[in-house]
């Protein structure tokens, strides 16, 4: 019942395999840290600390932006990309299978200290919802709408917000590569008008929204507003699901590094991008499922040993998620280490001689802290 | 008049070439005894004891408590000390009124070294003739009782010689000297004369002191466990290593992970477990205090290397030593002298 297989790009290596299982021994065969398994739908508990391939034009499509730097290094590195099955994923594909989808949105905060694979887990799940045929809104990173703003324009659709053209471009574009088919299917409901000459006519695809926005650099953040606003309201008929998910929604309700041109500090409800993101992320529509991350490493002005909810949203945050389900995320259990150390072995990341040795594992395991972030920067230079 | 110099003899040598020792007078000595014991009781009375049983140690701490100094040099402190250990021994006028000088050797110069040479040869003859006698009666080489210990023991060094003697000594001499006692003790009846040989020799205390390793200690649930403490610069640390452990590290009450953020000092605390192989076998709490981010590490390391100690078989405790985990790191901040910006660093020198 466990998967033999090997999750292999080529056919020629599954040939092979066998071969170097008997050439090699002493390694553990390839089975115990791999699953073939690539579709999250049917990842169950047996498939816990296992690591499973997404092929790389899926990564393409699914994760424009989404994945953390370092991994999308690795991908680059071992030329495939593997995602480690743990728990706190686990607990959410079952929460999200088992969902009512008539109910409002419930609303996950996934939290835990750093570098212990939340982004990693939010990928995952998004794996999953674009699997299934979900329109995923992903925002990578809330943190860079709050801070290292080159442009401030002033909104034209409400006097007091400040508009972010640049970072609205970025995600519209990202946006529209990863979900194509659903921009041609909705079809906006109100007409839009962009300026004095130009406007949207209602029933006219959303895809239109997102290339004015681009086309129209000025109108970007305006243009993210409208197709948030449509998406929300069109999952409350129920043709499509949603699937929210934001990585680092601590910065929806914390302080910018931004200033007005008086020198006088930006609050987050003055930036449009952030006040539309905060509507969507409020439980007042069904049909679908908002899944956040609280991030301690981009946050501003938070002390570096905060990772609860309470202490990185701030009381206003917490009011507004309230309320959630927390999921929290631990460091590698002993197993999810092995599989992990496993895998760099296999993939010959870890060149050192003693590296390979027990007292080596140990070793790392030690020093890591059974932290996966730790590992891969100490097995880098190794 | 005589400058009072409260300094004891070794400091007194050194200024001799300067104006020649300073001479004392017997009357003088005299004097400064009586003074002495009078001011003795006057702080006996003052510290309300009683002036019958007042012990030096009793004077040290009165002057301690009624002059309190803070500097370094325990000798540049007040003192009030009996006059034979302050005045250094002088030796007295050799010669009477007449000009006749007492001991017969005074026209040698080196009276006292002569007299000491010609009474040593004088026990050796002695000895030898009592060897002649015992072969005579019993026509057998009596055994040697007992060989002296001489690994306790040293013989005088120069300077304590020259101090005896109260003259000096040259090197040539010193040897001479030592030879003789030397051929003395081989004899096989040296036994007789022990007790002059034991004025030229003296104890070498014991060097080697065993360090006592702790056995190991059980807490409630039979756990073994076992301390260690350890000190680095201005860090203290204690710590606590259990058996039977995940080697799961706590200090302060944090996780390693977090109090050490640097892979550096994590790789400290690593390195007694590493090297015994024992890094997933044991536990470990501990606390410490005092001193930066380096000194802490360096501290937990020596004491859990300490604490490993009990865990382990007494070659490995070799090895640790050998290794350098035991020994505590001498290293520390270097005083920063006048004249100069800090330890070493001096100032920007300037050429007008």
């Amino acid at each position: 019942q466990l998967d033999r297989g090997c999750a292999l790009h080529t056919a020629a290596r599954d040939g092979l395999s066998s071969v170097s299982s008997q050439d090699v021994p002493a390694e553990r065969p390839r089975a115990v840290f791999h699953t073939s398994e690539s579709d999250p739908a049917k990842h169950t508990e047996q498939h816990e600390g296992r690591l499973y391939n997404i092929p790389l034009e899926e990564v393409k499509a699914v994760f424009p932006h989404g994945l953390p730097h370092r991994f999308q290094q690795q991908i680059q590195t071992f030329n495939e990309a593997r995602v480690m099955v743990r728990k706190p994923a686990l607990e959410l594909l079952a929460y999200l299978k088992g969902s009512n989808f008539a109910h409002p949105a419930v609303r996950y905060v996934i939290y835990g200290e750093r570098g212990t694979g939340k982004t990693m887990t939010l990928c995952h799940v998004v794996h999953y919802c674009s699997r299934q045929g979900w329109l995923v809104l992903h925002i990578p990173d809330a943190h860079l709408w709050v801070k290292n703003c080159k442009e401030l324009l002033q909104s034209s659709y409400n006097k007091n917000r400040l508009d972010q053209p640049l970072q609205a471009s970025v995600w519209l574009k990202n946006f529209k590569a990863s979900n194509e088919r659903f921009l041609q299917e909705i079809k906006t409901q109100k007409k839009y008008m962009w300026g004095k000459r130009e406007s949207t006519e209602e029933g006219r695809p959303l895809r239109e929204v997102v290339e004015q926005g681009l086309a129209r650099v000025r109108s970007a953040s305006d243009a993210v507003g409208v197709v948030l606003r449509e998406i929300k309201q069109q999952s409350h008929r129920g043709s499509f699901r949603l699937l929210v998910a934001v990585d680092g929604v601590n910065a929806l309700w914390g302080r910018t590094t931004l200033r007005k041109e008086d020198k006088s500090p930006v609050s987050p409800e003055e930036l449009t991008l952030v006040h539309n993101l905060r509507k969507m992320v409020r439980n007042d529509w069904t049909g679908g499922a908002i899944v956040t991350t609280l991030s301690q490493t981009g946050s501003l002005f938070k002390p570096s040993s905060a990772y609860t909810p309470q202490e990185l949203l701030g009381k206003e945050g917490f009011d507004a998620l309230d309320p959630f389900v927390p999921i929290p995320v631990p460091n590698y259990s002993p197993r999810e280490f092995e599989s992990c150390y496993g895998y760099y072995l296999e993939r010959k990341w870890l060149q050192h001689e003693k590296a390979h040795t027990e007292d080596g594992k140990a070793e790392l395991q030690f020093l890591s802290g059974s932290n996966p972030r730790q590992l891969d920067r100490l097995a880098g230079p190794l | 008049t005589l400058r009072l110099i409260c300094t004891t003899t070794a400091v007194q040598r050194k200024n001799v070439g300067a104006s020649g020792p300073e001479k004392y007078t017997e009357a003088f000595i005299k004097k400064q005894i009586e003074e002495f014991n009078l001011g003795k009781r006057h702080l006996a009375n003052m510290m309300g004891e009683d002036p019958e049983t007042f012990t030096q140690e009793d004077i040290d701490r009165a002057i301690a408590y009624l002059f309190p100094s803070g500097l370094f040099d325990k000798q540049a402190r007040p003192l009030m000390k009996h006059p034979t250990e302050v005045f250094p021994e002088q030796r007295k006028i050799q010669w009477g009124e007449d000009g006749r000088p007492f001991h017969f050797l005074f026209y040698t110069g080196k009276q006292s070294y002569y007299s000491l040479m010609h009474e040593t040869y004088e026990k050796l003859l002695t000895v030898q003739k009592h060897q002649d006698q015992l072969i005579a009666q019993d026509s057998s080489i009596p055994l040697q009782k007992e060989k002296r210990n001489l690994a306790g023991s040293r013989w005088l060094t120069k300077i304590e010689l020259e101090e005896m003697l109260l003259e000096k000594v040259s090197d040539d001499d010193y040897s001479r000297f030592i030879q003789l006692l030397q051929k003395l003790v081989a004899l096989p009846c040296a036994d007789i004369e022990e007790k002059y040989i034991q004025k030229f020799s003296k104890e070498v205390p014991v060097q080697l002191q065993k360090v006592v390793i702790e056995p190991l200690q059980y807490d409630e649930q039979g756990v073994a466990f076992s301390t260690g403490e350890g000190q680095r610069k201005t860090a203290r640390a204690t710590a606590v290593v259990y058996d039977n452990g995940t080697g799961k590290i706590t200090v302060n009450g944090i996780d390693i992970l977090h109090y050490f953020p640097v892979l550096q000092d994590r790789e400290q605390l690593l390195f007694p477990f590493q090297f015994l192989g024992r890094i997933g076998k044991h536990d470990m709490v501990c606390t410490v205090s005092g001193g930066g981010r380096s000194a802490q590490a360096g501290a937990i390391r020596l004491a859990s290397a300490k604490a490993l100690r009990s865990f382990v078989t007494e070659k490995e405790v070799e090895f640790m030593r050998q290794a350098g985990l035991l020994t505590v790191d001498p290293r520390v901040k270097e005083r920063k002298k006048p004249g100069q910006e800090g330890p070493r660093r001096k100032f920007t020198w300037k050429k007008r």
